[in-house]
């Protein structure tokens, strides 16, 4: 079921737009943002509410980097792996990040705490290397920083 | 001729770190001016004439002449209704950071530009498509709309007047061929974003078959300044045909990575000497992409080239989004194509076959090259794949676009390329 907070969400983005199928990736990243990622289930209650078929929506949800179909971890780490990034350092950044939490990319910590993820260019370019963290945005990364902003989030 | 190199209308309002100009701040500022001059004196037809003699082309890459494409929209009482507006906020061109720093800088700029061109096209309806991970953006933006709702900048019968705009803010979630016209209006409709085919455009048929116009966020923001000013004003910022400024943009291996707004048709070594602080102490400069990652590398040689759109098309590049990256000399050009690459064939929509299967195997073979696996014939293979990838090959520009750096990589850096292959390693590692 969704709750009446989700389908506020929703029903307040439905009036935006002439057709429910234009609702549909906001809506997923509505209920994602309540429940973390999007499950069989959450995908058929949308689909529901909608009055969409779940297989169009899932094909929308299954195209788009940023709808996530599989369990993630309590935070997300964005790295940004794209060409200015690449230049300044990159490389050591998510080697290091993979040692420290002894994950590799697309992978969620034993614990459950961080979920680490490659991503296109973040559009912080003049502050490569750069990484987002949930809703925050790190930039001018060196390996100090990295432990002390992991320390962060708990 | 540098007369104009202090006025800069995009960014006049923006400050560092510093929360954006509120709606009152914005007017103060002489925000709204242009709106205010439009609604009350002008038709839209006065208002595109405006802008086409302004000799605005499009900030998102292509450089089409903002005007001209406003002038295919039908208009008139049989036309078909609603219209419609998008901002492309789909800022994910690797290396290209412009269009963020406007929109977290100065949201109102971009809500009179698109207001402004709703209005010359007699839009009803106009939307805001921004990348999700613009987080900040979309925080100022939401404030800025309500702003102008609540102070009928917004909404109906804007401003007394009898035109009315709904405007709406659309977040993405996450792909790269959204920024693709065509792609972006599938996405907003909340399918897969796959490139529909041209014609027709989509100023005749674009969202839900209505007619749409789809304007990148610095094209829009620069909007507000010529029709408040005056397209000769406009035009006489720039040291080149093509009016106005340019947000510029520089990253990699220079002393200050930045952005700075400066005359159209600013010369590569102004902007890297003087804006960017020249290269970081012991790198030298080997070569700069100069418009984002699907443009043709530029060398030392090309240094003097005014940085507009018929200057650097003469170079044998595209002036792009604007954004340069910085190629150094301690950096190796494989293992920067490896990555381009990678980026271009992870974020192939898959809906066309020389894209979705040429991509991969291009990337498969840099990466041969780059790890020590390099095979002579690879250069040919690679210089096959510039071929049947270019234009004309594929449904839409993200393949073409992606042998752009590679096709002039082969040509600049082809000793590079040799040498992994001779020495079966990476000489940089």
């Amino acid at each position: 079921m969704l709750s009446a907070e989700e389908i506020k969400a929703i029903d307040a983005e439905r009036s935006h737009y002439p057709t429910a199928q234009a609702v549909g990736i906001e809506a997923m990243k509505i209920v994602q943002h309540h429940r973390g990622w999007i499950s069989d289930e959450s995908l058929r209650e949308i689909a529901d509410h909608l009055g969409l078929s779940v297989e169009s929506l899932d094909g929308a949800a299954t195209f788009y980097n940023l709808i996530f179909r599989r369990p993630v971890g309590k935070h997300v780490i964005l790295i940004c792996d794209s060409v200015s990034c690449w230049i300044m350092g990159y490389e050591q950044l998510r080697e290091q990040l993979q040692k420290e939490l002894k994950i590799g990319l697309g992978e969620t910590t034993q614990d459950g705490r961080f979920t680490l993820l490659p991503s296109c260019c973040l559009g912080a370019c003049e502050r490569a290397p750069v990484m987002i963290v949930d809703e925050d945005l790190h930039g001018d990364l060196d390996s100090e920083k990295i432990g002390e902003i992991l320390a962060d989030y708990e | 001729m540098n007369r104009n190199s202090m006025i800069t209308p995009l960014t006049q309002n923006i400050t560092p770190n510093r929360e954006p100009p509120d709606l009152k701040q914005y007017a103060q500022a002489g925000g709204y001016q242009g709106l205010q001059r439009a609604i009350k004196t002008l038709t839209p037809q006065e208002v595109l004439q405006e802008v086409k003699e302004s000799n605005l082309r499009g900030r998102g890459g292509a450089g089409f002449p903002t005007g001209k494409k406003w002038s295919f929209v039908p208009m008139g009482d049989d036309a078909p209704r609603p219209k419609y507006l998008v901002a492309n906020a789909d800022e994910m061109e690797p290396g290209t950071f412009k269009d963020r720093l406007l929109m977290e800088g100065d949201p109102h700029q971009l809500l009179e530009g698109m207001i402004l061109a709703s209005y010359a096209i007699q839009a009803e309806v106009a939307y805001i498509f921004l990348r999700a991970e613009y987080r900040l953006a979309a925080q100022r933006l939401k404030k800025a709309i309500a702003e102008a709702y609540e102070m009928n900048y917004l909404g109906k019968n804007l401003l007394g007047s009898a035109f009315s705009l709904e405007l709406h803010l659309h977040t993405s979630a996450g792909r790269y061929i959204c920024g693709e016209e065509t792609a972006l209006l599938n996405a907003l409709e909340g399918k897969r974003a796959i490139p529909r085919a041209k014609p027709p455009y989509p100023q005749v048929s674009g969202l839900w078959g209505q007619p749409t116009v789809v304007n990148n966020v610095e094209t829009l923001c620069n909007v507000p300044h010529i029709i408040a000013r005056g397209a000769a004003w406009y035009q006489n910022l720039s040291r080149s045909e093509d009016g106005g400024t340019k947000f510029y943009g520089a990253s990699g291996r220079v002393k200050h990575p930045g952005a700075w707004e400066l005359p159209m048709g600013t010369p590569i070594r102004e902007i890297l000497e003087e804006h960017a602080g020249g290269m970081k102490d012991g790198f030298q400069l080997r070569g700069l992409l100069p418009g984002g990652a699907s443009t043709d590398f530029l060398t030392e040689e090309h240094l003097d080239v005014p940085m507009d759109y018929d200057s650097v098309q003469s170079a044998g590049s595209r002036l792009g989004t604007g954004t340069m990256i910085i190629l150094d000399d301690r950096t190796c050009p494989v293992g920067m194509l490896c990555n381009l690459e990678h980026f271009f064939a992870q974020e192939s929509c898959g809906w066309c076959t020389p894209c979705r299967d040429g991509l991969p195997w291009v990337e498969k073979i840099l990466l041969g090259i780059e790890q020590g696996q390099g095979q002579p014939e690879d250069l040919d293979y690679l210089t096959m794949h510039t071929r049947l990838l270019g234009p004309g090959h594929t449904f839409c520009a993200h393949a073409p676009g992606a042998m752009e750096p590679l096709q002039s990589a082969l040509k600049y850096f082809r000793a590079d390329f040799e040498q992994h292959i001779h020495h079966q390693r990476c000489p940089f590692k």
